[in-house]
């Protein structure tokens, strides 16, 4: 069985599922019946100054469903913890000191000043807490007081928080990113020079998930208004891969660890984000839809598929894919592909035909008794066939080989990697030596 | 029409083998992946699920549910072998509309549940193809332990008891172990010798030795057991039927119905089974249905069941039912039989017609018979047992005995259903019994 024993920033875990900073890590009670369920880790719901802020007495989620209401993406405007700091302390070092073995960082969000992170640091060192987490993420209400994400989207406060904080603790330091940013590589190196150990994203998602058309109001609506939220769930993960996949092969923050959040929800979630450089993942709508016992499947299937790889180590996982990252311009352009329908499998709904008929490049034909057939002289390989097409594997695409002649361009196949930089049509194309 | 249909008494051949095969494949055949995963993705992944609570084993359902859904089949198999080691028999045998998926919150929804019984096959299945056995037994504990009978309450203790460390002997009557798994359970439900492949799989934990052709009674004295061993398990089923106690009943053509369903279960080519072509089939249980069933499969023209309740009190589920009426066998009910006629061999039985308190109407009938199944209960053979309560092994806690260091569990204990998965809960939960009194 595959060891998912995972060390972050020195900070060990029997597994690398960590319940991000949120209602599922709001209090005591809930963390412990984490912990009883599996759960490798938590990053406490962010601590403030007090006296605590207050949320909102309606509602504060929003969402948006897939088939059969399957949850896929969910909306916030929950502010930090709303107990008070002492209470939330007190918690902490009573589980911290049950739980020994499990991760407990703590999240924190006090105001820009120096004297504000002094005071509240060594408070948290007390707990005997494992590290803190800086939330530079919170989209809404916080980032309107000049923190969160209004710390988050300007790098040079990122930099500044960041050194008070390595000053004035020994703990190690985890600073979570907003996405809600054009380029997410600004703000991470802002951390890695203000001497950051680790950084973790995406925090949630700028939204307005739906709008009332009975009132004309966004919701979830108070009182007849409503505020953007903070957006979250399966719908982010996407975004939230891309980002940490920008940071990972980033050669300045070669290294720096990273905490993967956003929309996991199964152990191929977790897989990816780790493959793509995340040293563990974080978790909250999944928990939050499904309840903690979702990381039992996160476990058995993460320990599975690396038994099947004969991984032994997550070390072995962490980062694998990054070499596989590339810019688009150095993508083989030589490499030539067809779409092919198995006709065993085919249920002759006609999706393909209409979305490569209607959209894309006629290559897809059709027969009186709906036989569909790819014409290889017009496919361009693009996909968009495979991916509407409701029967999984009916439609792959086959590679062709070198030597062949592709039956639409006319030309051979040929086996060398060649890429946009050296193509002719590109007008800056590099000359080959000659 | 096969003209062997149409010939009267109990004779062999009446279909062909190819339609025989057909008649006896898979009642639900395996899903394939794609079904699974479309089936899987019903789930809603209920907390405290009600599925689970209505397993006798208490699978973690929704779990091994999403482990499909997620692509990790094998998982599943683990989270719900952990719980029930022939969880592969009973996706196969559970009245499933009776248990889980009967409460599945998509039942009550849609009428249509997520089809546990079928994915918990689908796992299960990809597990053993694999050929692999997913438990290791603990270091050796030095005690043995007797386990008498090896059908599924006694191979779910010796498993459990095996795991923990110990060494299990597990003694048996008959030829083969897997008890009504191998010798009772309909043909059409566990296919291909399924029940003989997950005993030797089931066996791979090690530690378990396998005595067959040893009855308790007739080779062993449960006092000889004690004193060989640390602990003594008793799952002996139930090896007795009860009589129709009308006259006539011992003419020829009368048979116990279990007996020809293991006849039926152990023959290797089914064309060379004889079978009545009027045949009349009293009870109202999955034995009767199983043996009306595979009767009208194996070619009788008629077959009749015949219950001396209403429909109501019917124990077959509404699912047999509808599977027997499937298969052309006529069930009728409110009639109790009151006697066998025929010169020699049965010709005929005749019938009361009982209100619901059993009262005869004074109304009576008579069905033509070449052969007659009883299928009016199983009993315990009980020579030698400890303490009865009824008609069955009295038990306290997990299966303590009134004997001290006998344990029993399955059909033939009190208490509980009589059905495959209790028998599998009855003889796990022993089996952690033991191991807590032995290392307690
Ligand atoms: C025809 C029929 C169909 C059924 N269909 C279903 C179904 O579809 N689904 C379902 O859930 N349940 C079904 N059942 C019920 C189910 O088979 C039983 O509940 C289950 O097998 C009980 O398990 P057990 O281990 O207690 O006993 P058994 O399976 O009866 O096993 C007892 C074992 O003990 C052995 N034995 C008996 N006496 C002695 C002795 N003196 N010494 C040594 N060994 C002895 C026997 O040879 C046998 O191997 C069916 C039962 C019958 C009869
Ligand atoms: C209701 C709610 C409250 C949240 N509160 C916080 C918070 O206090 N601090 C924080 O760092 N992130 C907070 N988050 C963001 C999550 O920690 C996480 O970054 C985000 O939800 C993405 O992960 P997911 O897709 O697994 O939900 C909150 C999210 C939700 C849904
Ligand atoms: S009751 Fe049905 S939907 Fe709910 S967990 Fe069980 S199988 Fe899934």
């Amino acid at each position: 069985m595959a060891d998912l024993t995972t060390d972050f920033v020195g900070i060990k875990s029997p597994n690398p599922f960590w319940l991000a900073s949120a209602p599922p890590t709001d209090k005591e009670y809930n963390v412990r019946r984490a912990f009883e369920a599996g759960w490798g880790g938590v990053v406490w719901k962010t601590l403030g100054e007090d006296p605590p802020i207050v949320n909102v007495n309606g509602p504060r989620y929003g969402a948006i469903w897939g088939a059969d209401r399957r949850l896929l993406g969910l909306n916030n405007i929950e502010l930090i913890t709303d107990r008070p700091l002492e209470v939330n302390l007190r918690e902490i070092k009573a589980v911290k000191r049950d739980y020994p073995d499990r991760a407990v960082v703590v999240s924190l969000m006090v105001p820009c000043e120096e004297e504000a992170w002094k005071k509240i640091l060594p408070l948290v060192e007390e707990t005997g807490a494992d590290g803190v987490e800086l939330n530079f993420g919170c989209p809404h209400g916080m980032s309107e007081r000049g923190m969160g994400s209004a710390v988050g989207q300007v790098p040079e406060y990122i930099e500044m928080v960041t050194r008070w904080v390595k000053q004035y603790t020994r703990m190690p330091c985890i600073v979570k990113l907003t996405p809600n940013i054009t380029d997410v590589r600004k703000p991470a190196a802002a951390a890695h020079a203000g001497g950051a150990d680790a950084v973790s994203l995406i925090n949630t998602i700028n939204s307005i998930t739906g709008v009332d058309l009975d009132i004309f109001a966004p919701e979830p609506t108070i009182d007849g208004k409503g505020a953007h939220g903070g957006y979250c769930g399966p719908a982010v993960k996407p975004i939230a891969l891309n980002m940490v996949a920008e940071i990972a092969r980033s050669p300045e923050m070669k290294g720096l660890p990273i905490s993967g959040i956003g929309g996991v929800t199964t152990w191929k979630d977790a897989a990816e984000f780790m493959v793509l450089g995340a040293g563990n993942v974080q978790v909250c709508t999944a928990a939050m839809t499904y309840g903690f016992k979702v990381v039992q499947e996160m476990i058995s299937g993460l320990s599975q598929f690396m038994d099947e790889k004969g991984l032994t180590d997550t070390s072995e996982l962490i980062g694998r894919a990054v070499p596989n990252i590339s810019d688009w311009q150095h993508l083989n352009l030589n490499y030539v592909t067809k779409a092919e329908i198995d006709q065993d499998l085919c249920i002759s709904c006609g999706r393909c035909y209409a979305a490569c008929e209607d959209t894309s490049h006629q290559a897809i034909a059709m027969s009186d008794d709906r036989v569909f057939t790819v014409k290889d002289e017009e496919c361009v390989a693009c996909n968009l066939c495979v991916n509407v097409c409701p029967v999984e594997d009916c439609i792959t695409m086959v590679e062709m080989q070198p030597g062949q002649t592709d039956p639409r361009t006319g030309q051979k196949v040929v086996k060398d990697y060649a890429n946009w930089t050296t193509h002719p049509n590109n007008p800056g194309a590099v000359k080959a030596a000659e | 029409m096969d003209p062997k249909m149409l010939t009267e008494g109990i004779v062999a051949g009446r279909r062909e083998a190819g339609q025989l095969a057909d008649a006896f494949e898979d009642l639900h055949p395996p899903l394939s992946e794609h079904e699974a995963l479309v089936a899987a993705d019903r789930c809603y992944f209920c907390h405290d699920a009600p599925c689970t609570v209505a397993c006798p084993t208490d699978i973690d359902i929704p779990l091994f549910i999403r482990q499909i859904a997620t692509g990790t089949p094998e998982a599943a198999a683990r989270t719900i072998l952990s719980q029930n080691i022939l969880g592969g028999m009973c996706a196969r045998v559970c009245p499933t509309e009776t248990l889980c998926e009967e409460v599945c919150v998509r039942e009550t929804a849609e009428g249509k549940p997520v089809v546990i019984g079928q994915l918990q096959r689908f796992a299960t299945d990809t597990l053993m193809a694999a050929d692999e056995h997913p438990f290791e037994r603990a270091p050796s504990t030095g005690k043995r332990i007797a386990v008498v009978g090896a059908g599924p309450a006694g191979l779910a203790c010796a498993h459990r008891l095996a795991m923990k460390g110990h060494d299990v002997v597990v003694y048996d009557a008959r030829p083969k172990a897997g008890g009504l798994n191998e010798y009772g359970i309909a043909a059409y439900k566990t296919v291909d010798g399924f029940a003989q492949a997950e005993v030797n799989w089931l066996m791979k934990i090690g530690g378990i030795t396998l005595q067959n052709g040893k009855a308790l009674g007739a080779d062993l004295s449960l006092d000889d057991l004690k004193a060989e061993h640390d602990a003594v398990f008793l799952g002996v089923g139930l090896g007795g039927v009860n009589a129709l106690g009308v006259p006539g009943d011992d003419k020829d053509g009368v048979r116990d119905a279990v007996d020809f369903i293991a006849e039926l279960r152990q023959v290797s080519d089914l064309a060379a089974l004889p079978v009545g072509r009027d045949v009349v089939v009293i009870g109202g249980g999955m034995t009767a249905v199983d043996a009306a069933v595979q009767a009208k499969l194996l070619g009788a023209l008629n077959v009749i069941m015949v219950y001396r309740r209403g429909k109501d009190r019917l124990s077959a589920s509404d699912f047999e039912q509808d599977l027997a009426a499937s298969r052309g066998v006529r069930i009728i009910t409110n009639a109790q039989p009151v006697a066998v006629h025929g010169n020699g061999a049965v010709r005929e039985v005749e019938f009361a017609f009982t209100d619901d308190d059993l009262k005869p109407t004074g109304q009576n009938f008579r069905l033509p018979a070449d052969q007659l199944f009883r299928a009016i209960g199983q009993t315990l053979i009980a020579d030698g047992l400890p303490d009865l309560d009824g008609r069955k092994i009295a038990v306290t806690g997990a299966g303590r005995t009134s004997v001290s260091g006998v344990w029993a569990g399955g059909d033939c204990a009190a208490g509980g259903d009589d059905l495959t998965v209790t028998a599998v809960a009855e003889g796990r939960d022993a089996a952690e019994d033991i191991h807590a009194r032995l290392m307690g």
